[in-house]
């Protein structure tokens, strides 16, 4: 077991881990964060994506919890911030770029990410990249619609100035949420 | 739009945003592995790496002994403890059952059987004491190809079908058919392969399984399409578990396409292994272990044969498919390549005789079963793809011989060659609407003067019939089916006038808590936040049949209208008894029972709700509490159509293929929520241009799966997808009385012909007549090398 402390969603967390164990496992079954989903062993399907410092989304499959000390974490549950949307999520929403919602946490991270190195993608850019993760669902028709709004929404100047839309659902703690 | 949108029904045709996206954009929702109940255990499965072997030892001492080990056992444990193999629900005449068991006992016969199962306190922990399992195997020939399984001397993969044919089963009038096509101007002979597909829904299937000595209650929560199915299947034949004693919860369920309708082994093993441990099991498929044991699909070989006459009138359709059924008989498959396709195969043509036989064949391969669309996909595919080819050896442009052949508008309830009785349809409407919005007179001049560039542009045309809400009970019953395909829906009205509909259909991405909202909504004049859906689990919901084959608005939708009709009445009953009025003079409109004539006697629906349960002043012989429940059993299915055209590049130098604009139209009947049912296209869409150019499951001669995981099989990304350009027209279906026709399949029958057609297209100036999907950048270029030397 190895010791190690890291930030989830803005709360530091430590505990003893098996040098084994992936980042995604430490978030679903030690934190209790189940909104960041498995859906390949290979580093594919991009289901696990949370961004990692602020900027640069990773797949918590391909990386151990112990690569992850000191770090900085940011799952799909500690995007809406203060009860308030993060405008990729009210984009996903408004564009019906969700169907089942189970690559939907992964692919929100990586998009997120994917703004943060490139704020005005064109539709290529935004396909190229968003390749490493699978929808079955939607044929990303609408996702790739959802991120081009979400690019519109972040730069327009009428939201506050984190870039969010009025409050919209009652927040929830972004500590572990209990599985029943 | 016939029966759109009127001011007292706001939500009906609205585009509505979904009301369950909330907590899957935020990180909320609940899947089957989001689950974790006190004391929960963990499952990891032993699996056949041979296709076809026998086991001769299976040692498990050391994996008992390993540390956090609760428990191991082997298919022997699982028959000494009194389990069942799994049924089929859909018997055929002359058909062989086999003996499918969920854990393989003293023989395997596909890569990925279960062997053996252990169970631990980690994941982790289970996962290393499965390595320690010891299996000693007996390694047998096998068989991965059905055509080669029916060849004599081919390795038999149950005893008591000795050549492999499971079933031989015909429709049609054989004597017609071959008549017309001895007589026929021109016939066109072609054999199409069908390949074999893995589902690859993102959320892997998993089962957690918790059972309480003391109360004698079994819990399950699964990736199911159809809990209510899992339940009477499991418990009734597979554990003899009470159905009372039995809940089967599907909670959020991360897309199923199929592959999720059917019972697998590995859910009873937990169930069973919950009832000697005293705790929760849990499972969850690993990627690969999707791959080599969730039930795949297609997977046929064909040769069809289309007669015309000398101006290109269709005269006959004669089939023949060998359907590879896989190893065991999964649930529904044999269903799926006759009664699912054979039927199907007089599309949307006029045909005056059609003769469909089909083998259905075991192999030593994982089981097949429905995969989105289920037959139809196949059908239209054989259809479309010989259309083109038939277009090309006539001279007559391939829209134009669809045209001329298109069963006539007026000529609707039609009776096809192959027993089905289309409910309503107008198909050149589609067809022109699709071949206008794609430009298809100038997409000709185009491809003419790239062609003398050297680029090769392609347009592929499909136009398709679906079939959805399979029914009526009593029909599907005579041809085999071991269900009902009825659906129910209880309408719970609380006495403030808030409303609970209870459904037994189920959404794994269908968006059914946003669609039957705004359907009872509108149909009781309530606001769609004051209207609650649940499904998915038979503790709640009385009984469902759950969602496969585009049922859900056609069949499930309609029991919920029925039971609001039932609500309705015994709500104007209860106020004209309020208003001092005669009940047939009282009339619902806009959430509001009123007096005929004066407008300002009346009371709401909340008031109406609230004198129910008060009952302090009822009408004679009216029992207290307002809801209902309704079973309805469709009394036919219904019958969408549409026209899709797709263009593409083909680069002759790499044989990769361009998608460069997909035009869908469709008409599904009226639509509930045109934002759905265009997310529901795109997704079809997607999976069909995949079949058409990229996905195929792939077995080497000894039965390895060569495509099991993401890396080798190619699920389409991103960047592999064009947007989709949809519209509609819209012929209700007279079936039921919302007009629904149903959308959850359409894109993925009608893509792949159509994507097809256009590489084919695309490939005719170097005379490459067909080519066998998916026409993957090796094979195109493989063909044009070839067509080239050819010269």
């Amino acid at each position: 077991m190895t010791r190690i402390s890291l930030t989830v969603n803005g709360i530091t967390h430590e505990h003893d881990v098996e040098p084994r164990m992936l980042l995604v496992h430490y978030l679903r079954d030690t934190l209790g964060l189940t909104g960041t989903h498995v859906g390949c062993d290979t580093s594919q399907c991009g289901a696990c994506t949370v961004v990692l410092d602020g900027e640069r989304s990773v797949k918590a499959c391909t990386m151990f919890a112990v690569q992850a000390a000191g770090a900085e974490v940011l799952t799909i549950e500690g995007l809406a911030h203060d009860g308030t949307l993060h405008p990729l999520q009210a984009a996903f929403r408004e564009e019906h770029a969700l169907q089942c919602g189970f690559c939907t946490p992964g692919m929100i991270m990586a998009a997120y990410g994917l703004l943060r190195a490139n704020p005005h993608p064109s539709e290529a850019e935004i396909r190229a990249g968003l390749e490493g993760n699978l929808c079955r669902c939607t044929g990303y028709h609408n996702i790739v619609k959802a991120v081009q709004r979400a690019a519109q929404e972040m730069e327009a100047p009428s939201t506050d100035q984190a870039g969010r839309e009025g409050r919209v659902f009652t927040p929830v703690s972004v500590a572990p949420v209990a599985a029943d | 739009m016939a029966t759109a949108t009127t001011p007292t029904r706001p939500l009906i045709g609205a585009r509505v945003t979904r009301r369950e996206d909330l907590r899957f954009i935020t990180g909320r929702g609940r899947y089957t592995d989001d689950i974790t109940l006190p004391g929960t255990t963990y499952a990891a499965f032993v699996r056949s790496p041979y296709a076809h072997a026998r086991i001769t030892r299976i040692d498990t001492d050391a994996a008992r002994r390993a540390r956090g080990v609760h428990a191991v056992y082997t298919g022997a444990d699982l028959a000494a403890g009194g389990v069942n193999g799994i049924p089929v629900g859909w018997v055929l005449p002359d058909m062989k059952l086999t003996d499918r068991r969920a854990i393989a006992v003293d023989e395997v016969r596909y890569v990925g059987e279960a062997v053996a199962v252990v169970i631990a306190d980690t994941p982790y922990t289970a996962k290393d004491a499965a390595e320690l399992v010891a299996v000693e195997y007996e390694e047998l020939p096998a068989v991965t190809d059905a055509v080669a399984a029916m060849q004599p001397g081919a390795p038999v993969v149950h005893a008591n079908a000795p050549n492999n044919v499971c079933f031989h089963w015909t429709i049609g009038d054989a004597e017609k058919t071959d008549a017309a096509i001895r007589g026929a101007a021109t016939v066109v002979r072609q054999r199409l392969v069908n390949q074999r597909l893995i589902p690859n829904a993102i959320e892997p299937r998993a089962a957690l399984a918790s059972y309480n000595g003391a109360t004698d209650e079994l819990t399950l929560y699964v990736t199911s399409q159809n809990p209510h199915v899992h339940r009477l299947i499991m418990g009734a034949f597979v554990l003899g578990v009470p159905e009372h004693k039995f809940r089967v919860i599907a909670p959020d369920v991360g897309g199923g396409f199929g592959s999720k309708i059917f019972v697998y082994p590995e859910e009873v093993v937990m169930c069973w292994a919950t009832r000697q441990l005293g705790r929760p099991v849990k499972w969850t498929a690993e990627r690969r272990e999707s791959f080599m044991t969730d039930a795949h699909g297609r997977d046929h070989v064909t040769d069809v044969e289309m007669a015309f006459d000398a101006r290109g009138t269709v005269l006959a359709l004669r089939v023949k498919t060998v359907a590879n059924l896989g190893a065991h008989l999964s649930l529904f498959a044999p269903a799926i390549p006759t009664y699912l396709y054979g039927t199907l195969l007089n599309g949307v043509y006029a045909f005056p005789t059609i003769y469909a036989e089909v083998d259905g064949v075991l192999t030593h391969t994982t089981p097949v079963d429905a995969y989105r669309g289920a037959g139809r996909p196949e059908a239209c595919y054989v259809l479309e793809r010989t259309m083109d080819i038939a277009a090309r050896q006539l001279g007559i442009d391939p829209a134009e011989l669809r045209r001329r052949n298109f069963v006539p508008a007026g000529s609707f309830p039609y009776q096809t060659p192959v027993a089905l009785s289309y409910d309503s349809g107008n198909y050149a409407p589609a067809l022109d609407r699709a071949l206008q919005m794609i430009g298809y007179d100038a997409f000709r001049a185009e491809q003419e003067a790239a062609r003398r560039e050297g680029r090769y542009l392609g347009i592929g045309i499909s136009s398709y019939i679906e079939a959805c809400g399979l029914a009526p009970s009593q029909v599907v019953g005579s041809l085999g089916a071991q269900a009902g395909l009825w659906e129910s829906a209880t309408v719970r009205v609380h006495p403030t006038g808030k409303v609970t509909i209870f459904t037994g259909s189920h959404s794994h991405g269908q968006g059914h808590e946003t669609t039957f909202a705004q359907l009872a909504a509108d149909e009781l004049g309530i606001a769609i936040d004051d209207v609650e859906i649940v499904h998915g689990d038979t503790g709640r919901v009385p009984f469902g049949m759950g969602t496969y084959g585009s049922r859900s608005g056609a069949v499930g939708g309609t029991a919920i209208h029925m039971s609001i009709e039932k609500i309705k009445e015994k709500g104007r009953r209860i106020a004209a008894h309020l208003l001092e009025a005669a009940p047939e003079d009282v009339e619902f409109s806009g959430g509001r029972f009123s007096v005929k004539g004066s407008p300002d006697r009346g009371k709401t629906f909340a008031e109406v709700s609230l004198a129910a349960y008060l009952a302090h002043s009822m009408p004679a012989g009216t029992e207290p509490g307002l809801d209902a429940t309704s079973f309805y059993d469709p009394s036919n299915f219904t019958f969408p159509f549409g026209t899709h055209v797709c263009t593409v590049e083909v680069n002759p130098r790499t044989g990769v293929v361009k998608v460069l604009r997909y035009v869908a139209v469709d008409d599904v009947g009226n639509v509930i929520n045109p934002m759905i049912v265009d997310g529901q296209l795109h997704g079809g869409i997607a999976q069909g241009t995949a079949q058409a150019l990229w996905e195929r499951a792939v077995y080497d001669e000894g039965g390895q799966l060569l495509t099991a995981s993401l890396m080798d099989y190619a699920v389409p990304k991103a960047d592999m997808l064009p947007l989709f350009e949809t519209d509609r027209t819209v012929t209700p279906s007279p079936v039921n009385p919302l007009g629904i026709k149903g959308v959850g399949e359409a894109g993925t029958i009608a893509s792949t012909p159509a994507v097809a057609n256009a590489v084919l297209d695309a490939l005719s100036p170097f005379g490459i007549t067909h080519l066998d999907m998916p026409l993957t950048p090796a094979t195109v270029w493989q063909a044009i090398q070839s067509a080239t030397r050819r010269g």
